[in-house]
């Protein structure tokens, strides 16, 4: 019997597969593609207190091995996600990790008091989003404002609380003591790296927003080295992501310390990719006769 | 259904300088696909990740086949451009929502393509349970005409003269005296804003192909909005995908 459960703060996913925030939506699209039901779990795009319209177009572009994106936090306000959203995924046997997003505090505060009400099971604090001019990653660059906004969510939340970090830090792991410090649930790392690219043809920013996040595989190996720094410095669970597109990706953050991942960009070049990493997974632990998915758990240290 | 799968390259043809026709033998996509929809091409050399959105230009639904017309302009056209009868390539598809055909029934209706726009009009054409127009807008070099003049009424312009009306479509439109009770357009932003004024100008409904930059092209990412001129029912702001809400929109519906 193979044993794919793992726990984050008390809720149980049945896998360690979730989705990364934003590239997702919150399902719909892609349970054209895949059985929701056999994912760890489904973790929403950003949601604020109200709608955001996001950043002008172009809004993404391609890197080699990767991609940079400026959507700019565009959503449709934690109203109608309650309304539309949230049933949805009710409907499937999956966890639901709600992505928060906000300017200012009390915009953060906000979205987590109305979800407190709601049938959800983890929320993801985004204090790393590169590409909105306030909030967002201004909180992730301090750790004493980590400190005081993991605090002020953990008061009004109703459920256990992820912060999730960035990576355009001198030393994640500051951070990330920071959140455990705030009394954060868990931590999920990394966000987009802040990427530029530039057309030469037309001599000009490939995004209308300059800079943008940077994603998929080309990414990955700062992304386990984060992870694994992490799990040196903190005992919360950590849910690792960053060009997760294969089973193999998968494990090497799970062997790094990750007790779940999420895929991201993965899913625009392959809309099957977190079924196969889930069931890939699987064949891994039978190919090493491992029984159960916690024993991988920072095996390498 | 949307799947992406496996396409086998049937055959690839150079059509006019850069310009390449290229048929695929699908599984499942060619037998649910319209005409206005389009597919995401992948490249497979792990480096170039995003997916390129090609039009369909032809659906043959009995053998399952498509066919895409397309114009070199970077890294993935150009490796597109190297496929072979007997290769394979991976497509996403069908998507987006295409032309309303039924509104277009029993009507006259303006097929209008400029430049690289042209190819989605030759399906849409063959299947339009009306009488199509086609006004198709070149820079120079004619493709597809052949195929077009068997599908309905054909009127050229080109920027240089050197076929049809020299000018752009609409200066084709005007010279020929054509009318019509609607229009479907695609092709360059300029084209479908002047489009749009004429149709307003005209008094007939005006849908539009738009285009934009693609991550997921399923409506997951959020990355390729247009501006809507009212606020969305799935953004809840004025903001409209042209993934999966488009990419065919009312004109009056998008800002141009
Ligand atoms: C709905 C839709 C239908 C289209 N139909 C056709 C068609 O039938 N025939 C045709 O020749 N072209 C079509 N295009 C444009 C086509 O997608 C681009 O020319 C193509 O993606 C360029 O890829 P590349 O790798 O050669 O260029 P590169 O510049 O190397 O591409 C880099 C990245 O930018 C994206 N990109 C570049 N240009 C465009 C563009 N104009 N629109 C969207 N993304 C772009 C690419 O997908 C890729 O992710 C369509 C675009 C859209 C949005
Ligand atoms: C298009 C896009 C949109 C994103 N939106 C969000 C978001 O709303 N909130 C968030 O916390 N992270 C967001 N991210 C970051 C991802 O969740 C993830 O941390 C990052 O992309 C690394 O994982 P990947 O390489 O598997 O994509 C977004 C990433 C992409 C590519
Ligand atoms: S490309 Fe992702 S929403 Fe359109």
């Amino acid at each position: 019997m193979i044993d794919t459960r793992v726990n984050i703060a008390g809720v149980e996913l049945k896998n360690p597969v979730m989705t990364a925030s934003g590239t997702f939506g919150s399902g719909m699209e892609y349970s054209e593609f895949v059985d929701l039901s056999r994912l760890g779990g489904v973790v929403t795009k950003g949601v604020a207190d109200v709608p955001w319209p996001g950043n002008p177009t172009p809004r993404v572009a391609e890197t080699t091995g990767g991609m940079l994106n400026a959507i700019g936090l565009q959503n449709p306000g934690i109203d109608v996600f309650c309304k539309r959203d949230i049933p949805f995924l009710k409907q499937h046997d999956t966890k639901i990790m709600v992505n928060v997003c906000g300017h200012s505090t009390e915009e953060y505060l906000r979205v987590v008091e109305r979800l407190a009400s709601e049938p959800v099971d983890l929320l993801e604090i985004n204090i790393s989003c590169p590409n909105v001019k306030e909030g967002g990653i201004a909180f992730g660059q301090d750790p004493k404002a980590v400190e005081t906004i993991t605090r002020e969510v953990k008061k009004v939340a109703a459920q256990p609380v992820v912060m999730k970090l960035s990576p355009n830090v001198t030393d994640i792991t500051v951070m990330a003591r920071a959140a455990e410090a705030g009394g954060a649930d868990a931590v999920s790392l990394i966000n987009t790296l802040t990427g530029m690219k530039i057309d030469v043809e037309r001599q000009t920013f490939a995004l209308a927003n300059k800079t943008g996040g940077m994603s998929g595989p080309a990414v990955k190996p700062v992304a386990v080295r984060m992870v694994y720094q992490v799990a040196q410095s903190v005992n919360i669970p950590i849910i690792g992501m960053g060009g997760i597109a294969t089973a193999e990706d998968a494990l090497e953050f799970i062997l790094a310390g990750a007790t779940a991942v999420s895929v991201g960009t993965a899913n625009f070049f392959n809309p099957y990719a977190t079924v196969e990493i889930a069931e890939g997974i699987e064949n891994y632990m039978k190919r090493h006769n491992i029984e159960k998915l916690t024993d991988l758990i920072g095996a390498v240290h | 259904m949307k799947v992406k799968e496996k396409c086998i390259v049937i055959s690839q043809d150079c059509i006019a300088k850069d310009i390449y026709s290229l048929w695929l033998k699908t599984d499942k996509i060619a037998a649910q696909a319209r005409p206005g929809q389009f597919v995401s091409v992948y490249c497979n050399d792990g480096g170039h990740l995003l997916p390129r959105p090609i039009s369909l230009c032809e659906i043959n639904q009995e053998k399952g086949t498509l066919r895409l017309v397309y114009r070199v302009v970077g890294k993935g056209t150009e490796m597109f451009a190297a496929l072979k009868a007997g290769d394979s390539v991976e497509v996403l598809g069908p998507l987006g929502n295409g032309f309303p055909m039924e509104e277009a029934e029993g009507k006259r209706v303006f097929l209008i393509g400029g430049g690289i726009g042209v190819p989605p009009m030759l399906e849409t054409a063959k299947q339009l349970k009306g009488e199509p127009v086609l006004v198709m807008g070149y820079r120079d070099e004619l493709f597809l005409t052949d195929e077009m003049k068997k599908a309905g009424e054909l009127v050229i312009a080109t920027e240089d003269g050197s076929a049809g009306t020299k000018g752009n479509v609409l200066d084709a439109i005007r010279e020929n005296d054509l009318k019509a009770d609607m229009i479907f357009a695609c092709g360059p932003k300029p084209m479908l804003r002047a489009l749009k004024a004429y149709g307003l100008e005209n008094n007939i409904p005006c849908y539009v192909s738009m285009e934009e930059r693609m991550a997921c092209g399923v409506g997951a990412c959020l990355g390729c909005v247009c501006q809507s001129t009212e606020v969305d029912d799935h953004s809840q702001v004025k903001n409209k995908r042209v993934c999966k809400d488009g990419p065919v929109f009312l004109s009056t519906e998008v800002e141009l």
